[in-house]
């Protein structure tokens, strides 16, 4: 498919900003819980991949539907990688550091299915952006 | 299954008194047992919130609402008025401080947050592999918006009035050089994105790329359409396999969706991107260094001018931008010339992305605006010096600037301003040093890199950085004398003014500037033949005492190196030729007979 024109592009991103939205503003359409685990370079260095497997068995494990899992870019907080945000509808979303197998587990098993913030991971967002 | 319906965060961070946190998460949870809510609402310790002068921090979750001087007194009418009654006690509640420095700050709600993310917008928040997510951020309307509705030269206006200016360390303003590409006669023009990133320390363009490789080819397009080139080539360093693994596929992505290719958006422009891969050379940063290599020859500079601008790529006029600088691009299109031009300082507009690294405790990306001070992105944003150690000095530039003393940390950073006080932006790297760090060592090992990646095309860069490292090397094996702190300094200006580019123009400041702020360092190397930070390598061998060395064989045994020698029970003696520094036999030792080299 092409796009063409503004508008076709405008009609483009309305469907996509339904996927989205949720990774801002907890608002969402689809009450679809998401993942978000930073995988640039340095965050796969630091064992992302494994926190990655670790939330897709755990998810897999649990029969979990309505959540899905997206591999973004570098979230800049090297500090603490690996780092998983969690985006659920209605809340603000949450940014795990120092994620590893365990604690990614944690995740899916307190967070996700508690809705239980785990002590001493959360990092703050220090940042607005453009 | 238990619920938690809602979450008090505390802050845990260390600049919030952290012992009376304890008594504070006690007192919280005291008064929710009181009222049975212990099971409904969970209380949790997190990071610093950034708000280190206002005492405790606590937010409420998902509420977010954020109190601040809270005391442990404090903690009945949180639990009584916002958990059970579902009132904010506005009386903790925080306000925003006017904001003083400038009108966009303005808009940020709650939290006056000193990071503002143009550059790395979407990464972090977008699937790089995923085209409709940078669309449903608003990816590529800035490119239908310039096709549709502007001509080239308006869109060069709009960049040259945002101020926007080179990132990759020159700060020439965009828009001029798109306008030089523009007016340059032919109908054959190239834009380079250069992302050969090569100063130690610096990977804001590797990110750009791995976490949003649209917005650069979103500006490269923009860029092309502004100049009058059908062409785009990404000129990337081989060891960014995965930053070129997402380019490519982005690429892609967009000649899919006809973002890129002929005619794009009904608009009679094509463009297309390619990518060539380099061989990281650190001159290849240099545009003309760089232009030499995408044709096939070696990365060696050339003289200017002519600029690129006139003749390029295969003597075409070309423009080269590097990849931050891009990444601006389609914000300043979709939020227009007076908005980015509102963030930043007089001369120096937008933001800035920073490395942050060396010995500070959040090592990490950070974009702040310009004007924004070192002492806020050391200390507020990335938490101080590791240890609890005092700060000494920071380099800013890389191997082509200067450090800058805790003298200097109040100065708001700008092009202008890091010049003035001797060293320069730079691509973003920043290497935070605390007191234990030699400053002969520092520069040393700066030259140690420039004179490595020095191409050798002219003879003052090529051999007088030689020469100077050389006699850094001296002096850091306790040989140096002080006519070689002479030497130096007569070397380094001659260096800086007859070197062809900007390699060879800025190699010699690292030392200048230690020598300028950090000569009595150099001193004690030369007359008292000592380094204070332990870290040269005359100096800082171990060592076994006899008097108390037992010949028990723990340190030898322990030696990664074996460089300690004697029979059991016999005393042990360190070979200092090999003896790395490392320390292992000092923890080994149980009669503390291995002493630490300072202390001998």
């Amino acid at each position: 498919m092409q796009i063409n024109s503004l508008d076709q592009l405008i009609k483009i991103r309305e469907g996509a900003m339904k996927k989205v939205n949720l990774r801002e503003s907890g608002e969402d359409a689809e009450s679809i819980t998401e993942l978000m685990v930073g995988m640039a370079t340095c965050g796969i260095a630091a064992g992302a991949q494994e926190a990655l497997d670790a939330l897709l068995d755990e998810i897999e494990q649990q029969a979990l539907e309505n959540i899905r899992v997206v591999k973004v870019g570098c979230i800049g907080y090297c500090h603490s990688e690996p780092l998983v945000q969690v985006n659920m509808p209605g809340g603000e979303p949450i940014i795990y550091g120092n994620v590893d197998a365990e604690r990614a587990k944690e995740i899916i098993q307190r967070h996700v299915m508690k809705k239980e913030l785990l002590d001493n991971a959360i990092l703050n967002k220090t940042f607005n952006k453009a | 299954m238990d619920r938690m319906r809602s979450h008090i965060m505390v802050c845990g961070g260390t600049g919030c008194t952290s012992p009376e946190s304890e008594v504070l998460i006690d007192a919280l949870k005291s008064e929710l047992e009181k009222v049975d809510y212990e099971k409904e609402v969970n209380v949790i310790r997190t990071g610093c919130f950034g708000l280190c002068d206002q005492g405790h921090v606590v937010k409420m979750y998902p509420d977010n609402i954020h109190y601040v001087n809270v005391k442990k007194e404090d903690a009945r009418d949180i639990v009584n008025e916002h958990i059970v009654k579902g009132r904010p006690v506005s009386r903790l509640m925080y306000v925003a401080p006017e904001e003083k420095k400038n009108e966009n700050k303005k808009d940020q709600t709650g939290f006056s947050k000193k990071q503002y993310r143009i550059a790395l917008r979407n990464c972090g928040l977008i699937d790089p592999d995923d085209i409709y997510d940078y669309i449903a951020f608003r990816g590529y309307e800035g490119l239908a918006r310039v096709l549709e509705e502007k001509t080239p030269s308006e869109v060069t206006e709009i960049v040259k009035q945002a101020g926007l200016r080179g990132r990759g360390g020159g700060g020439f303003p965009t828009g001029m050089k798109w306008k030089f590409t523009l007016r340059s006669p032919g109908n054959e023009k190239y834009i380079i994105c250069n992302a050969d990133e090569g100063d130690p320390g610096a990977f804001m363009d590797r990110s750009i790329l791995e976490g949003d490789p649209h917005s650069v080819i979103e500006a490269m397009a923009i860029g092309g359409y502004a100049t009058g080139a059908n062409t785009g080539i990404v000129y990337i360093r081989a060891e960014y396999p995965l930053a070129i693994k997402r380019l490519q596929k982005a690429i892609t992505q967009a000649r899919e969706l006809g973002l890129l290719g002929k005619n794009i958006f009904n608009s009679q422009f094509d463009f297309d991107i390619e990518v060539k891969l380099g061989a990281g050379a650190f001159v290849c940063g240099e545009e003309t260094a760089l232009i030499q290599s995408v044709e096939g020859s070696r990365g060696e500079p050339m003289k200017k001018p002519p600029f690129p601008s006139e003749s390029g790529y295969l003597g075409k006029p070309t423009t080269v931008n590097n990849v931050e600088t891009l990444a601006n691009i389609p914000s300043i299109i979709l939020n227009g010339a007076d908005w980015f031009s509102g963030i930043g300082t007089e001369s120096s507009k937008g933001t800035k992305v920073f490395a942050l690294a060396g010995n500070v405790k959040n090592v990490g990306l950070v974009e702040v605006p310009m004007g924004t001070t070192l002492r806020e992105i050391i200390f507020d944003i990335g938490g101080g010096i590791r240890g609890d150690k005092e700060f000494k000095a920071v380099q800013t530039g890389g191997p082509s600037g200067g450090v800058i003393t805790s003298a200097d940390l109040d100065t708001p950073i700008d092009y202008e301003s890091l010049k003035k006080i001797g060293s320069i932006m730079g691509s973003g790297g920043m290497i935070v040093m605390d007191e234990d760090t030699c400053m002969v060592n520092i520069s040393k090992f700066f030259l140690e890199f420039t004179q490595d990646e020095s191409c050798g095309k002219c003879t003052p860069c090529r051999v007088g950085t030689k020469r100077m490292h050389e006699i850094l090397d001296k002096i850091t094996k306790g040989q140096g004398s002080e006519e070689d702190l002479d030497l130096l300094e007569e070397l380094a200006p001659m260096i800086k003014d007859s070197a062809l580019c900007g390699l060879g123009q800025t190699a010699p400041n690292p030392v200048l500037s230690t020598l300028h702020y950090y000569r009595n360092e150099y001193e004690d190397h030369v007359i008292h033949k000592r380094c204070t930070a332990n870290a040269c390598e005359a100096w800082n061998k171990y060592y076994i005492d006899p008097g108390k060395c037992i010949g028990c064989s723990l340190c030898a045994k322990a030696c990664p190196v074996h460089c300690i020698a004697g029979a059991a029970k016999e005393i042990h003696v360190v070979d200092s030729a090999k003896c790395i520094s490392c320390g292992i036999c000092f923890r080994a030792c149980k009669f503390d007979a291995v002493i630490k080299p300072m202390e001998r």
